[in-house]
This record gives C-alpha cells, structure tokens and sequence, in this order.
C-alpha cells in the first residue's frame, strides 16, 4: 500500500508476559491484580547478595514460541545484564539476553484480510524478566512503585521489517496472539499489559533503500499500534516532502494527544552495557526436550482456519472468527465430531447464538447444551424439518434445560410443513386474496413474489418450508 | 593459655566433653574483644546479648546431645558483608549504613542451625574492594602484629581478629585475595575455596563470578573445621556445584610423601620482596625433607593477570553495585531535585572513592564501543589462564607461590596511589580468575616480626590436598607466633 507514493516498512517488538505458576527468577506468584507489593521477596526485589536462579518452564514455553514461529532454536544460549536506572527496576540491570537469543530465525504466515496469506520474517525469540511499575496519583506526591510485576516472565518477539501497512501489523499482532493462546503461554490480556509492543516505522519510495526509522513505545492496544503507525508514517513522509530528514529516534506514542512525542534521539541513546549474566549458567536444552516441546505444539490457529475454509466449506471470515476463541472452536469441532451434518449451518450458530452466551461471560460447558443436542437441532434445519425461527425456539429451551428436542418440536408445533397438498391448499387461499400483487408480479415487479410466499408463510403461522412455498406460488402463478 | 587462645577444633572438644560452656567461651571472646578491640578495631557491631543467646541454645542442643555439628557453640565472626537477619550488614559503607537485611545468607543459616555464635560483624574494605581495609567507611582496622600497620584487605577485620583472638574462626570473601592476602599479613590462616563451593547466596555482591566466601583460623585444623560447615551444594545459588562435599577436617592428613609441588617462576620475580621469596622456598624445602618433590613450572601469562582481574571485577561491580540508588534502601542524598539529581547524589555521597573508581572503570569498560577491546579480551585472557593452570595440575598436586608480594604495609602509606594497593593482589588474583582453591599460611616474620604468608593453590574442589599440604607445613614450621597486644 502506497501513501503520497510512499511505502511504509513496518517491523514489531512484542512482549508477551508468560503465564507461568511463578515469576522467572524467583518462587512469587505470578498473578496479576493483587495487593500492591505483596507478591515479592528479597530475589524479585533485587535485594542485596540475592540470586536469580532459572525458572525452567519460562525457557519450555519460549522455545513453544519458537516452534511455533518456525524458528531455529539455540539450544545453548546465554542470560545478559542490561543495564539502567529506572525506579521500577529494583536491581538496576534487567536479565535478558543479548547476542544469543533463545530463538531465532523463524517467520510467521499472517492471512490478510483480503484472503492473501503474506510470511512475515522472525528474527529472534529471548526470554527476559519485567519490572515493576511506577504509581501515580493525586493522592500521594510523588511517585510509588509497585514491584509485583518484578520478575514476571517475558518473550520478546522481534519481527523483521517485512510488514508494509498498519492493517498488515495488526493481522500479524493478531496471528501472534492466537498463537500465545493456542500454545497456552500467555494470558494475552491487553488491559492488563500482558501484551505490549515497541513499533518501527520507517517510510520510503518503492526500489529506493528503507529509510531511517523511529522506534515508537508505549503501544498497549491492537487499535493503537494501527493509529500509531499511521500517524508516524504520515508524519514521515510529511517531513520527507517538507525537504526534512527523518531522524533516528525513539519516540512515545501518546494516546491523548493522538500522536508520537520524541522521547530521545540517537545520540542520546542508552548504552545498556550488555555483558553475560555471571550469576546463571549457561542454558543447555536437551534435544530431546526441544523435539518433545515441538511435538506438544497443538494445531496452530492458521492451519486450523484453513481447515475449515477447506475441509467445512466455511467462509475465511467466518472461519478466523470461530478459531480466534478457543472455546468456540473446541465446541465446533466437538459438534462436528458428534456427527453434525451442515458446519455451514453450523458455523452460523456458534458465531451468532452461541457467541452470545460466551459474551455474556457463560462457558458453553455450564449449560445443559451439549455438541449432541446441537448436531441434532443442525439437522433438523438442515433437512428442513424445522425453520431457522423454530430453531431459535428450541435453542433457547435445550440450552436452559436438558430436554428431547423432537418433543420440543412436537409440543410447539415447530414442524416445517413440507406436505406439498398442505401447502398448495394455503397457496391457493394467498393467492385468490392478492390479485394485485399476483398482477404486478406478472406485470415485472419483482419483488411481489416475497410478498406473496410471506403471506403463505403468515398464514401457515410460520410452519410452511419457505423454500418448497415458494417454488409452489412460481409454479401456480406462472403456470 | 587463655579459653579465648584454644583453637576450637580443640574448643570443639571442651565443649562436646562439658569440660566448658558455649556460654563460658562466648563471655571469654567478648571480653578479650573488649580489652583490645580498642586497638584493632576489626569488629563493626558485636551484640553480647543475642551471642550469649545462642550460647545458651548451642548448650541447650549439647545437654540434650543434639550437637550433631563440631561448631556447636563456638563463636564465630562475619564479615559485614554477608547478610545476617536483623543483624546490620554495612558492607562498610555509609550507603548500608543503616542497612538490616531480612535473611540470612546461605552460609548464615547453616552456622546457625549448627549452633554456632555470632561474635559479631566484622570490618573491611568498602563493598569488599581493597587490600588495606583503609577504605571503610566506619574506621580503619589495625594489624595486631603492629598497630601502625594494615591489617590487609578486603577481609581485614576478619583476619585480625582471629589474630588478636577476638574471634575464635571468622568468616571472610575473596574476589582477588580479600581471604587470602590479610591472612597472610595478620599471621593467620584463611582458605579461599573453589568457586561454586560455598554457596553465595546473601553475600552482597562484588563481582559475581570470582566472589567466594571462606574461612579463616589460626591453624589449618580451623580452617578445615569452618570450611567443612559452609561447604556444600544450594539450590538458591546457580553457580553453587551440585557434588558431593566429603569433610575435609577428618580428611586432613600431615603426609607429604611423593606429593608434586610445582614452583611457578613468575610468581617470584620482580615485585615480591626478596624476603618474602625466600620465606616461602624455605617452607617448601622443608616440605621436600618429608618427601615432597618441588618442580619449576611457568604460567607464562601472569603478568596480565591483574588487568583482566580489574577489567572482569569492575565490570561486574559496575553492574552489581548499580542496585545502590537511593530507591529502595541504604543511604538516600537529600535535598534533592529530581529523579536523576537523586541518583547522582545519592551515589555520589554513599559510596567512597576507591567504589567510585571501580563503578567507573567498570562502566568504562562495558561501554559500547569499548566493550570487545577490554572485556572481552579480558574474558579470552581469563580461559588462558584456566588452560594454564589445568595444563599445570597435570604434572604437579599443588602451586605454591608467596601470598602477599610484601609483608603488612603502614597505615596511610598506599593510599595515595591506588595501583601500588593493586599490586598487592598480584599473586592472588589468578586464582579467583581460574576458580580454584587457595591456601595462605604463615611462613616466616620479618625483622620487625610482621608474618609472611604462603600460598598453596590446588585443583579445583581440592580442598583436601591443599589443606593437607598446609597441614603439613604448619607442623613443620612450629607453632604461628601471636601478636602481643
């Protein structure tokens, strides 16, 4: 996508808080929302003479990722000290790691919206620990910190420079973050910041060489990322055509005034003074440990989209849309796996009805509907026994109350009247009290048929097939 | 002789016999701590009360025959930069002055479950970096040998007060020689483990990666004994060795017969004293007369040893000290104008020169830009060394070489130029720097009677043959004189 003539080259930083029973270096509670500072010991407060020692299950989950994004993985690899003075890092130097990360080298297919599906390069994978974070309000002066967030394990995906829009970096932000849910690694909550990502954004002319580009911060929403690219590119090429350079720099996104604020400048830019972490051992991951870790690998959220589009004759949209919740994709394919004859009809149910209910915050598990009931009620529209409509009706009872849907059927006089003698004899009636409309249908109006079978449909109080009404009018009136 | 003079292996004995007190022994320290500590001001904060408490308890557990320890009630010394639970661990300096941790090091807690007595804290140079002691912040300990002397550094309250008998053993750290080195000059003998040995959990950091806790005495018996209780696999430490410890105090054995000592040439030219040179040949010769065999050998890149050693240390010091902000803990500067102006005091006033000096060469020398020409060639330098040294081990038993290049220095006399105080690390630093063990042991006295020490360096997580070889050269040599104070 082109703007002014310009192409935007987009690359991504992800930090994705793991979700581990316990922080990285330490035994605390890895859990968010509680008490201020209650979920800290002397390791994950940095206090003097402490040790860090390796939470192994943050390095399992890593190289998950790393699987997952098709990555090499470094088997054997080094923790770094970057260090800073920040308030919010009690020991001044964040363990992370430097020129060996974790995983490297991988890439990642984003299905765009238009259906391409587009390999976005990954350069890297390495585990790291967060901080704390600074409070504050205008009940206090100053400034308090809150150090539960200390030592909550990290991964930092580093992208290559290989996105080219806005809409591009959302599509793989979102690819990235089905995946930490299908994988299990992350509660992926954005408002709680267990997502947060660093942008760059360069612009350039097609065939010229990237441009200098600017590291934006504080990008903590999808909808942000999109604004804040925007905004940067458009600012770029402003100052390009203005006859400025772009310069390097890091700049923070400011969601109140809408646009990038310059934080500091190359030059100015923190020398962290990486070096290896003495108090750690180098990792070693067995190659068995990394082949098994590969093998636990659930089907990833793209394959299984394509799968359905593929294997169910469901839409793409529809498709990602089931896929991207869990939940709504086990109990599709539960559905599927109890013998459900349409998952096109199928697919319109757990999007609408059932949606629903999961937004109201109910799990589909804690009411009496089970995939059973609900291949059976798909059947029965399906074979055209009974209408969309009446579904609704026994939908609404079979999911409160555990009950023979065809006796439902029965006791609501749901049945779709198909009989076609039945239906000829309500036609007929329609028919002799609309003349008019019979007329304007023969005169080239249309859209009198719909009139005409929804009369019939009126009269049968909503029983009559539509499909097998309306091939009877045609036939009648035609005739 | 005096309870407070006994060894404590032998104190070990008494005790385990009911022939004294732990109670008894305890009053008899802090009195003897009384009368000179005056003079040697090697302790920083001694609580009579809470010792005698836990005199009371070791004899409470040896009543009811539940001493399982041979430390049982004995008291012990620590260096104040291990971390004592409500005790005040300064670092001797003023930015943990007022500094009480809430738990103990790995070490603390296993002299406590064995019964032992804290005598109290005890003095050293500031955050551990020094040779003199000179560089704490509360005051400057003296060498029980001659007052106007340094005791060494950087655990030079701990040596001199197992000199003086303040403390019966103590507990020191040694990152270049801080064990080793004010041994050697206050006459008594202190053992830097192997690296990964001694847990350092709660051991408030200087450079991570040659930093080790260890043990000091009057006699290698002591030392064996101390050792014996801090050694041993911590889950809470990554770089502690997960093997098995066996007791080196029932391992020690005085037999020399066919033990291969290796004389490294380096360590005996220019820079040490002829002296001191002569001192430890002396020791050896006598080793040789019951059937030791000294052979020359060379470790050629010694002389780049102490610059890859201040490289690594201040690199790492840089980092570990950066904690130091004024935020959390410790000393905060007042009057302050903002975050950075906070940091800037804070650090600025809290720690003292030779800190600074350190944080800055240690930031200098992981800057970008700088980073491959220093430590990176540092850490290149630092496996040749290990090479050496492994290549060395494989045709002698032990490295012996002079502890200190000179015998204790007087107050005030380096403290002008930092690189002369270096030098004094000269002989020690490559030990840290391949992680192995070390031994300084008294072996001779110069005219004005200030003690020599020697070195006996060994193979790693070979503790025994190292104090064995000590043990030997301690029953050769005679009795360790005692100051007179």
């Amino acid at each position: 996508m082109l703007i002014n003539g310009y192409e935007v080259v987009v690359g991504l930083e992800v930090h994705a808080e793991l979700n581990t029973k316990t922080k990285i270096y330490c035994s605390c509670r890895n859990s968010f929302g509680l008490e201020v500072n209650t979920q800290v010991c002397p390791i994950c407060l940095g206090m003097p003479g402490t040790l860090p020692t390796l939470n192994e299950k943050v390095v399992e989950y890593a190289i998950k990722m790393g699987h997952a994004l098709n990555c090499s993985i470094n088997r054997i690899c080094k923790q770094d000290r970057k260090n800073y003075f920040y308030p919010d890092l009690p020991k001044s130097y964040q363990i992370s790691q430097a020129d060996i990360p974790l995983c490297h080298d991988g890439y990642l297919d984003v299905i765009m919206d238009n259906g391409d599906v587009k390999r976005i390069g990954v350069e890297r994978i390495h585990i790291e620990e967060d901080a704390g974070k600074l409070l504050h309000s205008d009940k206090f002066e100053g400034s308090l910190v809150d150090f539960n967030r200390c030592g909550v394990p990290l991964i930092e995906i580093v992208s290559r420079p290989d996105l080219r829009s806005a809409e591009e970096a959302k599509a793989y932000l979102e690819t990235i973050r089905s995946i930490l849910k299908y994988i299990d690694i992350s509660d992926c909550k954005m408002q709680e910041g267990s997502i947060r990502c660093d942008v760059n954004v360069s612009v350039h002319k097609p065939g010229e060489p990237f441009g200098t580009r600017c590291e934006m911060k504080n990008v903590n929403s999808f909808s942000t990322v999109v604004k804040g690219i925007e905004f940067e590119a458009r600012r770029q090429i402003s100052e390009l055509e203005a006859g400025r350079t772009i310069v390097q720099e890091t700049r923070r996104w400011d969601d109140q005034l809408g646009e990038s604020v310059a934080m500091r400048s190359k030059e100015d830019a923190q020398d962290y003074r990486y070096f290896p972490e003495p108090d750690l051992l180098t990792i070693v991951v067995p190659e068995e440990k990394v082949a098994e870790l590969k093998a636990t690998l659930p089907e990833l959220p793209n394959a299984k989209i394509m799968r359905y589009v593929n294997d169910y004759g469901i839409g793409r949209y529809d498709a990602s849309m089931i896929v991207d919740v869990i939940e709504k994709s086990e109990f599709f394919e539960k559905c599927i796996a109890a013998g459900c004859k349409s998952p096109k009809i199928l697919s319109n149910w757990v999007l609408g009805e059932i949606s629903k209910f999961m937004n109201e915050g109910t799990a589909i598990e804690d009411t009496k509907l089970t995939p059973e009931k609900m291949s059976e009620l798909v059947g029965l529209i399906a074979d055209g026994k009974i209408s969309t409509a009446a579904g609704k009706t026994v939908f609404d009872i079979i999911i409160k109350e555990d009950r023979d849907i065809l006796s439902i059927v029965e006791e609501k006089g749901l049945a779709q009247v198909s009989d076609e003698s039945a239906l000829e004899a309500i036609a007929d009636e329609v028919l002799a009290a609309n003349e008019k409309s019979v007329a304007d249908y023969l005169g080239g109006k249309t859209n009198a048929l719909g009139y005409l079978v929804g009369q019939c449909m009126k009269l049968s109080k909503g029983k009559a097939n539509p499909g097998a009404m309306k091939e009877i009018i045609l036939k009648k009136i035609s005739g | 002789m005096k309870l407070y003079e006994f060894p404590a292996y032998k104190l070990s004995e008494m005790l385990r016999n009911k022939e004294i007190s732990s109670r008894e022994l305890t009053e008899a320290v802090f009195v003897r701590a009384d009368e000179v500590d005056q003079k040697v001001e090697a302790y920083l904060s001694r609580d009579r009360e809470a010792a005698l408490k836990m005199a009371d308890a070791a004899d409470g557990m040896i009543a009811a025959g539940k001493n399982t320890s041979r430390l049982c009630g004995i008291p012990v010394g620590i260096k104040d930069n291990i971390s004592t639970t409500g005790i005040a661990t300064t670092c001797a300096s003023k930015m943990l002055e007022n500094y009480v941790p809430v738990f103990n090091a790995t070490v603390a807690d296993k002299l406590e479950a064995a019964g032992c007595v804290f005598s109290g804290k005890l003095n050293m140079d500031e955050f551990a970096m020094g040779s003199s002691t000179e560089n704490s912040y509360f005051k400057t300990t003296k060498n029980p040998f001659n007052l106007g002397c340094v005791p060494g550094g950087s655990s030079g309250g701990s040596a001199a007060a197992v000199s003086s008998c303040e403390a019966v053993v103590a507990l020191g750290s040694d990152t270049g020689g801080s064990i080793r080195q004010p041994s050697s000059l206050c006459g008594v003998v202190g053992l830097k483990p192997t690296y990964g040995s001694v847990s350092r959990y709660g051991l408030v950091a200087f450079a991570s990666s040659l930093d080790q806790i260890g043990p000091i005495g009057r006699c290698v018996e002591d030392v064996a004994l101390l050792q014996d209780e801090i050694q041993g696999h911590d889950p809470m430490d990554a770089t502690s060795a997960d093997r098995s410890y066996a007791s080196l105090f029932d391992g020690l054995n005085d037999s020399v017969a066919g033990l291969k000592i290796g004389i490294p040439s380096e360590y005996f030219g220019s820079g040490v004293k002829h002296e001191v040179a002569e001192a430890v040949m002396t020791a050896v010769r006598e080793l040789e007369k019951r059937g030791a065999k000294a052979v020359p050998i060379s470790l050629p890149s010694t002389g780049y040893a102490l610059s890859a050693y201040y490289i690594i240390a201040c690199a790492e010091a840089s980092s570990n000290l950066a904690r130091f902000d004024g935020v959390k803990y410790g000393y905060r500067a007042k009057d302050c104008d903002g975050l950075i102006d906070m940091y800037e005091k804070t650090r600025s006033e809290g720690f003292g020169r030779e800190v600074k000096r350190r944080i800055m060469l240690g930031t200098f020398v992981l800057s970008s830009g700088y980073y491959d020409a220093y430590y990176k060639k540092a850490k290149l330098l630092q496996k040749r060394i290990q090479q050496e040294f492994s290549d060395a081990f494989s045709s002698v038993d032990v490295i012996v070489t002079p502890t200190s290049p000179f015998e204790a220095f007087g107050i005030g006399e380096k403290t002008g130029d930092p690189l002369s105080m270096y030098a004094a690390d000269i002989c020690t630093v490559t030990v840290n720097i391949a992680g192995l063990p070390a031994v300084s042991v008294p072996c001779g006295y110069s005219a004005k009677g200030l003690p020599y020490g020697m070195q006996i360096i060994g193979r790693k997580f070979d503790e025994q043959t190292v104090l064995n070889t000590a043990l030997a050269h301690q029953r050769a040599f005679g009795e360790f004189r005692r100051p007179e104070l």
